[in-house]
């Protein structure tokens, strides 16, 4: 095991250089870690994550696959089983679909199903995304159905920090992980702290910004609209938005969005996938639930209109839940939109 | 399961008893299983398809077709990794050779030079659908040409002939990392399972004719041939026997699994404090699913 000299401070790096830096400190610490997929060696990765991790580490350790998800996620399963540590690369989450047996009825069934005689410490990290004119096929977010199955944890990073931070966690994991990352946000920058023995927990969200008027649930790159639009708003119509950054799906962290709207009231709920029993349907659930007396206005959400997105450009942004959407959904829910009374 | 060593690593699909048994598994640890209680191998999680054992290297019965054979090529790299010079046994049935997972394995451990036996057990019949209705190629153990992996027929109710064929698999597996498909012919009398009689799809004459060459009748004979006699043979019978009868008692004897561990082993240690912030507006009664009563002994 290679030494690693403790490095204290932060750099700007974007979310795919931060990916990259959190695979490279997991494996030189631990020779068990691994990675499996599609284009990760010689190719460095369809969107580059894995750039300069073959020359390090060699082929054994960052090894390319055919194209074939579900025998190399069940390759991961079984590798795991005998305590290595995975990290298998999916090109994008809509080819995890031809895995899904692996995913939900082995990863995800091992702990429970073997009464915890043997256990499954694997990562599966997959981008999604959409708004590239990919369409239908390539341009999903699923996040919800790997969310609601027991057995499995499920982060979803939104900026490079915990691109880093969660990944390394999920790594460090003993549990099935899936890291769901985002096309979009992969060159977003940031400052990532240095310290390999950053993580950032499983199963904590954040408050990604204070307010006091209205609380914005979102994960992933729905953070990242949510807070231009609460820039937005505070500028436009001296709204004070607090967005709650879920980062981690499974295990979901409700006290933090509990706490926030006990103090804001109101609430809007945003995911990129569709709303219907999507993460934001088990959200406005909880909230519904848990904060009945709270609430001065009904649990709003926006997600992608109910349609295999669409090529045309005009019709693909139109469906997706773009910043002008959500802010009429916040104004609706403050009472201050068209037709508020 | 006689040619596998010690270390040798075995997974199964769904009828995973006998390959426990023949593991080493004491038959209290899979008969309190299939009763579902905690002295069970899994505690009373998994039940009939879901035996196991990783002390004894085998990793699970598995209840979905083929579901088993990705996951052997994964038991398989860990070895490579290891550097350990150990084979992986991994059993299907012959409905299994007509699923993806089975091209996507198979591909992957030719490819990367596994050393995997991928054991087939043709008993003929996938469910209620005979071979020659559902493979194009009936011949199953020519499908391992496609991938430049050796394979072979035998059959699989003589004895003598399977270990010996297993053992030579196995110890190329281990020794030279090729993986290879062995298909045993063998049969099954009885249905699918409780809900199949066995008779729509077949005749009381097939299923005699299948019986006269059973590998217990052939043992048997051999057995005597070499100079045992039926009072030493029957006594082998009534000691496994008193073995059932025992397991059976141990079964009853084991505790109901408690239902404050639901979630008994799902997730690792660690975990509770992960969910610790999940339960406000939990669905009713859900609340109280604390990841803490599940984890633990």
């Amino acid at each position: 095991m290679s030494t690693v000299e403790a490095q204290t401070g932060t750099q700007v790096m974007n979310y795919r250089e931060a990916l990259r830096l959190a695979l490279r400190e997991e494996m030189e610490r631990d020779e068990r870690v691994f990675l499996m997929g599609e284009e990760v060696g010689v190719f460095e990765g369809a969107y580059k994550v894995s750039a300069g991790l073959l020359d390090q580490f060699g082929a054994e350790r960052v090894r390319d696959t055919p194209i074939s998800e579900e025998g190399f996620v069940g390759a991961g399963v079984g590798a795991a089983m005998l305590g290595e540590r995975p990290v298998v690369e999916i090109m994008t989450l809509n080819f995890l679909l031809v895995a899904m047996d692996q995913v939900i009825n082995h990863a995800a069934k091992i702990g429970a199903m073997f009464g915890g005689e043997v256990r499954c410490p694997m990562v599966i990290r997959t981008p999604n995304g959409a708004g590239n004119q990919l369409t239908a096929q390539h341009s999903q977010s699923f996040d919800g159905w790997f969310a609601g199955t027991p057995g499995l944890k499920v982060v979803t990073p939104a900026n490079p920090t915990d691109a880093k931070g969660l990944l390394k966690a999920a790594i460090r994991d003993e549990d099935p992980v899936l890291v769901i990352e985002n096309l979009p946000i992969y060159k977003e920058k940031g400052e990532v702290p240095l310290d390999p023995e950053f993580v950032t927990p499983i199963g904590l969200a954040a408050v990604a910004r204070e307010g006091s008027d209205i609380t914005i649930v979102s994960h992933s790159f729905a953070t990242v609209r949510a807070l231009h639009v609460a820039e937005r708003l505070a500028e436009e119509h001296d709204v004070s938005a607090e967005v709650v950054d879920l980062r981690s799906l499974r295990p979901l962290d409700v006290e933090t969005i509990t706490k926030s709207v006990a103090k804001t009231n109101r609430v809007v709920c945003v995911e990129e996938g569709w709303a219907s029993y999507g993460v934001t349907a088990e959200i406005a659930a909880r909230i519904g639930k848990a904060c009945f007396d709270d609430l001065d206005a009904p649990v709003e959400r926006v997600g992608m209109a109910e349609v295999p997105l669409p090529y045309a450009k005009g019709l693909e942004l139109a469906a997706m839940p773009n910043e002008d959407r959500l802010a009429a959904a916040v104004l609706a829910t403050l009472g201050m939109g068209p037709g508020a009374a | 399961m006689h040619a596998l060593a010690e270390e040798d690593l075995l997974i199964t699909g769904y009828r995973s008893h006998g390959f426990a048994l023949a593991r080493g598994v004491p038959p209290e640890a899979v008969m309190a299983e299939l009763f579902g209680k905690v002295d069970g191998c899994a505690h009373g999680r998994g039940g009939s398809m879901h035996v196991l054992d990783p002390s004894r290297g085998y990793y699970g019965g598995w209840g979905i077709v083929a579901g088993q054979l990705p996951i052997a090529t994964g038991l398989a790299l860990a070895l490579r990794r290891q550097g350990k010079d150990q084979a992986v046994l991994c059993e299907l049935g012959d409905g299994a050779v007509n699923m993806g997972a089975w091209h996507e394995s198979l591909n992957l451990a030719g490819l990367w030079n596994l050393p995997v036996v991928f054991l087939v057990v043709n008993n003929r019949y996938g469910m209620g659908t005979a071979v020659e209705r559902a493979s194009a190629e009936p011949d199953l153990y020519k499908r391992a040409a496609a991938y430049r992996i050796h394979g072979e027929r035998v059959d699989g109710d003589d004895l003598d002939t399977m270990i010996e064929a297993a053992d030579r698999l196995l110890t190329i597996a281990r020794t030279e990392h090729r993986p290879a498909v062995l298909e045993a012919i063998t049969y099954r009398y009885r249905g699918h399972s409780v809900a199949d009689a066995g008779l729509a799809y077949r005749t009381k004459d097939e299923i005699a004719e299948h019986q006269k060459a059973d590998p217990i009748t052939r043992e048997r004979a051999k057995l005597r041939d070499a100079g045992l006699t039926d009072d030493q043979l029957d006594a082998i019978d009534a000691h496994a026997d008193e073995r059932v009868a025992a397991a059976v008692q141990a079964a009853l004897d084991s505790p109901e699994p408690s239902v404050d561990r639901l979630a008994y082993g799902m997730h690792a240690l660690g975990s509770a404090e992960q969910f610790a912030r999940m339960r406000p507006g939990s669905p009713f009664g859900e609340e109280a699913l604390t990841f803490d009563a599940g984890l633990g002994a």
